[in-house]
């Protein structure tokens, strides 16, 4: 099973690639720690924003009930789907009583998680999602590699190059500004000819029963504003308690995810337009299963902000495609093995469990105690190569035996360094890949303590 | 006057046992009560870090029959005292001594700084030094303020070594970037691995720094291997060897 | 059973202990500038924004006079009393693609937030329909100078809801850095955003 130590290790043989992919997140992060540093209450806002999440979740029941109710007060259909199956079968329902053949969506990861893109197009409906990133990886028929930033991954060049297919750019054009412009024409019609807009939710209301939504291009607004029909798709964890808990979170979001003191646009739609209609979509999929974990019930805290991603050193250097999974990066690496520990037991372990995306998230989860706690589920799981298991059990035996530890240890250095280098340095030694060996004393401290005046 | 436990993690044991000396030598100047209970190996960081907890309880046991009955327990590593400190109450929660000892274990420079109390560092090391501010260390232990977070600048490390005549700590452009060593991360990982030490030592090389200097021999030891492996000219010690030949008060 | 039920059911079952909920921050809890409006204008002017001083509300005329965009527009939205439209009758408007073409919406603001350039402009003022802040090639805000607090908390202390209204925080223009994260301004929203504090 090709995971993410493969993938990953493609990813940084062009070292150049992978220093400037680097580079361009580190970049973010820096952004990052800028704006926090000029809050004084920073941590304050963060110890806020995670209780919050942990009493919404210990009431999640009710706050839901809570918003359906204001929901359809406010004139707002509202609709449940337990799993990806049936959010995609009501979203196409919807649509398809509206005689809607063009969709505009604004982003969504909900909506990447259930794969509703191709089930709406496999029903002949046209979908066009007007984030930029998200139009350009749409285009190349390729997954977000990050979830803020979808085309993080790519260069100005091959931007151009795909503009210039697609949208009839000039050739060998890669200036943004060029370019954005060109998409802002294109994107512009599709949003005039869109009979329907489907954007995604930061965050649910249940006080209000009204949801908000945050972009920098304002494509959110353009498509639930100028169609008459829109739909915003939710997982049941986006829900907070009041109005007011708001302020809380938009001060957190956009510093810890992009490095702006807030989103160009943040808009809260609490019911259809004259004259039109508002759905929104309650989604499951797995998340009532994650509460009744107690160690992984913190990961639905997630404000899907990319603070984590940005910051970890390894998602820097391996990029989104590495994890495989709708949510790369830390918070990913946590979410895709809930959902199948088998294809995705290498993700816990793309980490050196630096602790650097837990001191970012604006909602204080644990990841890196999440990542380590799920290596445990994973070996009870035998979803972990038996060679690792038994190495480990070998290793855990012979020191819990400190003879067999000293004799073992006496021996690889008494025998190590005799041994020619051919046979110490091979492919069944990768640490000696890119790294020489730790020079082996003659005498262990052990041994060195005995001749030490006490 | 403690009774202190000397905790020599097993891989400064067999491979870096010059730290360990400095440990002993740095601890038995101030006047402590240091053994080295010979029957210890190992904290069970390596197992436990695998998801091999089967494999680790049995060290954790052990680990607290061997030094629960120190006053403190003192250790030149960083990643080894967050296990007993933040690891290991699930498997010993409630065991006799298990409370003290986990309160009571603590890596060297912190114990230097807040339990001996240590203001004052005379001694020479007139070098262009750059800080490895291991992870564990550094946000399990939280021997310096990382820099993620919005809290009042402090360094541990540095306090005790900035006062050394002629060091000068050299600004990183990524103070406290993780090496890429993670335990097993640096074989299961290769690749992103030593890209990462590669990143790290390189910031060392464009900030001067002769010496990376660490609280954790593990990290040191995966930069070394890089550096020597490319024929860089730093040398990379513990903060135990630095400090060992200094007067501390 | 509904999904609704088998939803709810599941949340119950697997419901984590109880925590409190903390109470809402109190704005004055929140970060407090020496000069709020010098604060909002540097960081509207980061944000992609231009801010405009207009010490009299009879020199709102002369500041809009004063703004490129508008001076040459062709046509104009105004949802301000007081500011003629210019070639748009938003009456006549039934269909809110119609807006389409318009250079330059003027739409009041109710308050801003010094920490973040942000304008609230509630749902009951985008008449007759809600698309035209973005529909709008440029933007220009009209905020009373005497509205601009400090930071988010107190915005949201503010902002009364009612059933089915609309509100949007809106700080500076349309922008992306979606491509090598090189900032641009006009993305699909407005290219400019002028914010006159009045």
């Amino acid at each position: 099973m090709i995971g993410h130590a493969e993938k990953s290790a493609a990813f940084v043989a062009n070292e150049d690639r992978a220093h400037w992919h680097d580079q361009s997140l580190w970049f973010v992060r820096a952004k990052r720690d800028r704006q926090a540093s000029a809050i004084p209450e920073w941590e304050a806002l963060r110890e806020a924003a995670s209780a919050i999440k942990t009493h919404t979740l210990s009431r999640l029941a009710d706050y839901l009930e809570e918003f359906e109710r204001k929901a359809i007060a406010n004139g707002i259909q509202v609709h449940w789907a337990r799993d990806a199956a049936e959010h995609n079968a009501i979203v196409h329902q919807i649509l398809a009583g509206h005689g809607v053949t063009h969709l505009v969506k604004s982003k969504s990861m909900l909506t990447e998680e259930c794969h509703l893109n191709p089930y709406l197009e496999s029903h002949g409906i046209e979908v066009t999602d007007t984030d930029l990133g998200e139009r350009i990886v749409q285009l190349r028929k390729e997954p977000p590699s990050h979830i803020v930033m979808p085309a993080i991954h790519l260069k100005r060049e091959e931007i151009g190059e795909l503009f210039h297919i697609e949208l009839g750019t000039e050739k060998g054009a890669s200036d943004p500004k060029y370019l954005t412009e060109a998409a802002r024409g294109h994107l512009r019609s599709k949003f005039m000819g869109a009979q329907a807009g489907l954007t995604g939710v930061n965050f649910a209301v249940a006080e209000t029963g009204g949801v908000v939504v945050c972009t920098n291009e304002g494509n959110a607004d353009m498509g639930a504003s100028l169609p008459r029909l829109h739909i915003a798709c939710m997982g049941i964890e986006k829900l907070i308690p009041r109005a007011r808990d708001l302020s809380v979170f938009l001060r957190l979001l956009a510093r810890s995810g992009t490095g702006q003191p807030i989103t160009g646009y943040t808009s809260h739609f609490n019911g259809p337009v004259r004259g039109g209609e508002m759905h929104v979509v309650i989604v499951d999929n797995g998340r009532s299963r994650i509460l009744g974990q107690e160690t992984f019930r913190r990961s639905l805290g997630c404000i899907r902000c990319g603070a984590c991603m940005n910051t970890c050193p390894v998602y820097r250097r391996s990029g989104g495609y590495s994890y495989g999974y709708t949510v790369p990066g830390p918070i990913g690496s946590i979410l895709a093995p809930q959902r199948d520990p088998e294809k995705y037991a290498s993700l816990p372990f793309a980490s050196s469990l630096c602790g650097s995306c837990t001191d970012v998230c604006p909602v204080k989860i644990d990841l890196h105690h999440q990542l380590l706690a799920f290596r445990k589920v994973l070996v009870d799981l035998k979803a972990v190569p038996l060679q690792k298991r038994l190495s480990m059990a070998v290793m855990g035996f012979v020191l819990s035996h400190p003879s067999l530890y000293r004799i073992g240890g006496g021996l690889m250095r008494a025998i190590v360094p005799r041994l020619p280098r051919s046979l110490v340095y091979g492919p069944w030694n990768p640490w000696g890949i890119q790294r020489e060996l730790p020079p082996m004393p003659q005498e262990s401290f052990r041994d060195l303590i005995q001749k030490e005046p006490s | 006057m403690p009774n202190v436990g000397l905790f020599i993690p097993c891989y400064v044991d067999q491979l870096y046992p010059q730290v360990g000396l400095a440990t002993l030598r740095i601890l038995r100047r101030l006047g402590l009560n240091v053994e080295f209970p010979q029957e210890q190996t190992c904290c069970g960081q390596p197992m436990a870090n695998s998801g091999c907890d089967a494999a680790a309880r049995p060290l954790a046991e052990r680990f607290l029959e061997i030094f629960g009955k120190y006053d403190h327990v003192v250790s030149p590593s960083g990643s080894c005292v967050s296990m007993v400190r933040n690891h290991y109450d699930h498997w010993l929660h409630g065991k006799p001594r298990f409370e003290h000892l986990r309160d009571h274990t603590f890596e060297l420079c912190e114990y230097l700084t807040d339990i001996a109390k240590i203001v004052n560092v005379d001694g020479e090391f007139p070098f262009k030094v750059g800080l490895q501010m291991s992870c564990h260390g550094l946000r399990e232990l939280r021997l310096a303020r990382s820099s993620e977070r919005m809290v009042a600048p402090f360094n541990k490390v540095r306090q005790l070594l900035s006062q050394l005549r002629g060091i000068e700590i050299v600004e990183l452009s990524r103070p406290d970037e993780c090496c890429g060593f993670g335990g097993t991360f640096a074989v299961g990982e290769e690749a992103i691995s030593c890209l990462m030490g590669r990143d790290r030592i390189q910031d060392h090389t464009k900030a001067g720094a002769q010496v990376i200097a660490g609280f954790d021999m593990s990290c040191l030891m995966h930069l070394d291997g890089l550096i020597r492996r490319s024929d860089q000219p730093q040398r990379v010690m513990h903060v135990a060897e630095i400090l060992e030949k200094a007067q501390l008060s | 059973m509904s999904s609704r039920n088998s939803i709810l059911d599941s949340l119950r079952q697997n419901v984590p202990p109880l925590a409190p909920l903390p109470a809402p921050i109190n704005g004055i809890n929140g970060i407090r500038y020496a000069d709020p409006i010098k604060q909002f204008e540097e960081t509207l002017t980061v944000a992609g924004g231009t801010l405009v001083r207009a010490t009299a509300p009879q020199d709102l005329a002369s500041a809009l006079a004063n703004i490129e965009v508008y001076a040459s527009a062709a046509k104009v939205a105004s949802l301000v009393p007081g500011i003629p439209s210019r070639n748009v009758d938003l009456s006549a408007i039934e269909d809110p693609h119609d807006l389409e073409g318009i250079d330059v919406a003027i739409i009041p603001g109710k308050f801003g937030v010094a920490e973040n350039a942000a304008v609230w402009i509630p749902g009951e003022t985008l008449t007759p329909h809600r698309a035209i802040f973005v529909i709008t090639q440029h933007l220009i805000l009209v905020v009373p100078a005497s509205e601009i607090v400090d930071n988010l908390h107190q915005a949201y202390e503010r902002i009364h809801w009612s059933p089915n209204s609309f509100g949007i925080f809106i700080s500076g223009p349309s922008k992306t850095a979606d491509i090598e994260q090189s900032l641009v301004i006009g993305a699909h929203g407005a290219r400019s955003c002028t914010v006159i504090l009045l």
